[in-house]
């Protein structure tokens, strides 16, 4: 039995157990619940509206790029809490007190993190499902679309996050730090607004990350053809989407095991009790 | 970043040593854990002066220290949490801050830990850890232990199937001597063990340590406060003081190393004298002698392990006691 790939199996397992036993969470359901209410109050609130210079709905055209936001938003400020969080409490340093523990904690956050955009997807696709018509145009195509742009995404945003999670001072600063730049981001990336209506520096931005690519991924996926014209260029730009979303997922695999190893190396039992009592003054 | 320094002559005690080790456990009389001139610096500020020590095998060590002596400094090093600023560390045979996953199997390390695994149970969690321990079982030592038998061993089996955020801090603290000792370490670490701990968990604690060392053979290197406890527990015990060892040996030895190792106290005509000596039976032989029909409430007091714990590092850490203490004074 090799120790190393023993330690990935424990891993797997690890990730599998903390994927159902959030879902079991009564505070992760309030999360799924209160993000999927949020995005169905809008969609049914603009259900009549048409998307100007198409005959397209809103839902149509918002339930795509607002999936590919909330994957982005999940896997990037999802496993920055929690690396933050676990850096500080002391679970880092359990796994690194054992062989390989490492190797298996974080192949244990790679999939419960990537497990946990299943229920994200569901509690918003469902009931948009029951409650709108026409909302995937593509068909059996248009699926396979969804799911390759799922997985290159994903690929291509959690490494920012567990960067942010390894780099932040503490899990407070996640805030600041994290989830503050991914929502100016997720604002410019052409969900509630196409990007063309934007400054010219502001869509540069927007394109350089890959939350614009992974909204207009999904879009391609299921919207007509037709709509195309709405987007940059009048086209999908699959290419381009494919290029850009793999070099941020290969730039991430080369950058975050070298910043997690050096986060790794600086634990140590002190730095978990200093993190106590900075946390207990917080609190207080 | 390391130096070797004075290496070579070190490395020549230790092969003469290795001649005298038996040929039934060749490295048996190989130390453990061996320190030579060990220094932290932070900023300017030297944590570690030059410490050296060692621990043999099977040896329950207690390192005593006041807060900043650099207790937990030397317990992260010696762990390869934390890298030195010099000095020569050889712990299970290798260096801490290079060594493998496969040494990291041969250690335990108990850790204060204060949020981690919340929702899990004490049960699931200890067969997850002790699971990448499977890897390096023999016939000779199964690893990982049973879980249901170490849950035992703790006190936690009432509580195996509750989740980890409901324990208290004591129980939470059992947990984590737990998963140090999931592995069946060769060499334990343990920081503070039983900050926290209720009088009757402490006893139950006490109680673990020596099972380990009896029917397990752990080495176990603790750091504590309670004097009381390193007394119970330790076959050695060192005082870490102004970043050097001030101190080595058995309780027992440390109390006698120090002036005026008992107290004589009595009473004369109405005032009570103290008279601190270290040959108490002839002090006391040559004081009935003289005016044996005059003294009263006689008293003999050997001094414990906190006096001398406290005219040690007095001595170390500021100028030396006042001689006064020496000689008879009236109270």
């Amino acid at each position: 039995m090799d120790p190393a790939v023993h330690a990935v199996r424990l891993g797997l397992r690890r990730g599998w157990r903390e994927f159902t036993q959030s879902l079991r969470s009564a505070q992760d359901q309030g999360f799924y619940l209160f993000t999927g209410l949020m995005v169905l109050g809008y969609l049914v609130i603009r259900r009549n509206d048409e998307v100007p210079g198409s005959d397209l709905l809103v839902p149509s055209v918002a339930t795509p790029s607002i999936i590919g936001a909330l994957i982005a938003f999940g896997v990037i400020v999802g496993p920055a809490y929690m690396l933050a969080m676990e850096r500080e409490d002391g679970t880092l340093l359990r796994y690194k007190a054992i062989p390989h523990g490492l190797r298996g904690y974080f192949t244990s956050q790679l999939l419960s993190q990537s497990l946990g955009v299943v229920p994200q997807m569901l509690v918003i696709l469902v009931p948009s499902f029951l409650l709108f018509d026409n909302l995937m145009a593509g068909g059996a195509t248009g699926w396979l679309t969804v799911a390759w742009v799922l997985v290159l995404g994903v690929l291509a945003t959690m490494p920012l996050g567990m960067l942010i999670g390894a780099l932040v001072p503490n899990t407070q600063k996640v805030g600041t730090w994290g989830m503050l730049p991914v929502l100016v981001l997720a604002g410019i990336s052409g969900i509630f607004y196409p990007l063309q209506q934007l400054w010219g520096w502001v869509q540069v931005v927007a394109q350089v990350f890959p939350i614009y690519w992974l909204g207009l991924g999904m879009r391609s996926a299921f919207l007509p053809d037709a709509a195309a014209a709405l987007e940059v260029g009048g086209s999908w730009r699959t290419t381009e989407t494919v290029l850009v979303l793999a070099a941020w997922a290969v730039l991430g695999m080369i950058v975050t095991p070298l910043v997690l190893r050096r986060m790794a190396r600086r634990q140590s039992g002190s730095q978990v009790e200093a993190a106590r009592q900075a946390a207990l003054q917080w609190i207080r | 970043m390391y130096e070797d320094g004075d290496g070579n002559t070190g490395a020549a005690t230790h092969d003469e040593r290795r001649g005298a080790a038996t040929a039934a456990w060749p490295d048996a009389d190989e130390p453990v854990i061996e320190v030579r001139d060990l220094r932290m610096r932070y900023g300017t500020h030297d944590v570690l002066a030059g410490v050296d020590f060692q621990v043999r095998r099977g040896e329950v060590i207690c390192l005593l220290g006041p807060n900043g002596a650099g207790k937990t400094t030397t317990m992260e090093i010696l762990e390869g949490f934390r890298l030195r600023s010099a000095g020569e560390v050889r712990v299970l045979g290798a260096d801490p801050a290079r060594a493998d996953q496969d040494w990291r199997a041969r250690t335990g390390v108990v850790l204060q830990s204060w949020r981690d695994h919340p929702r899990w149970t004490p049960r699931r969690l200890l067969a997850h850890l002790g699971g990448y321990f499977a890897p390096y079982s023999t016939p000779e030592l199964p690893r990982p232990l049973e879980t249901d038998a170490l849950l035992e061993m703790v006190g936690l089996s009432e509580l195996a199937d509750h989740k980890i955020a409901t324990l208290s801090g004591g129980q939470r603290r059992r947990l984590d001597v737990a998963v140090g000792i999931v592995g069946r370490p060769e060499l334990l670490f343990l920081d503070e063990p039983t900050a926290g701990f209720d009088p009757q968990a402490r006893r139950e604690f006490h109680h673990l340590v020596h099972r380990l060392s009896d029917l397990e053979h752990t080495t176990i290197l603790l750091t504590t406060h309670d004097l009381d406890e390193a007394e119970k527990l330790a076959d050695r015990i060192l005082i870490l003081a102004a970043g050097t060892i001030v101190a080595d040996g058995s309780a027992e030895q440390l109390t006698r190393q120090v002036a005026g190792s008992a107290e004589v106290r009595w009473s004369r005509a109405g005032e009570t004298f103290v008279h601190a000596t270290r040959d108490t039976t002839a002090f006391v032989r040559q004081l009935l002698a003289e005016d044996g029909d005059e003294v009263t409430d006689l008293e003999v007091r050997r001094a414990s392990l906190e006096d001398t714990y406290i005219s040690l590092v007095h001595q170390h850490e500021r100028a030396p006691e006042p001689a006064a203490r020496a000689t008879t004074e009236v109270i």
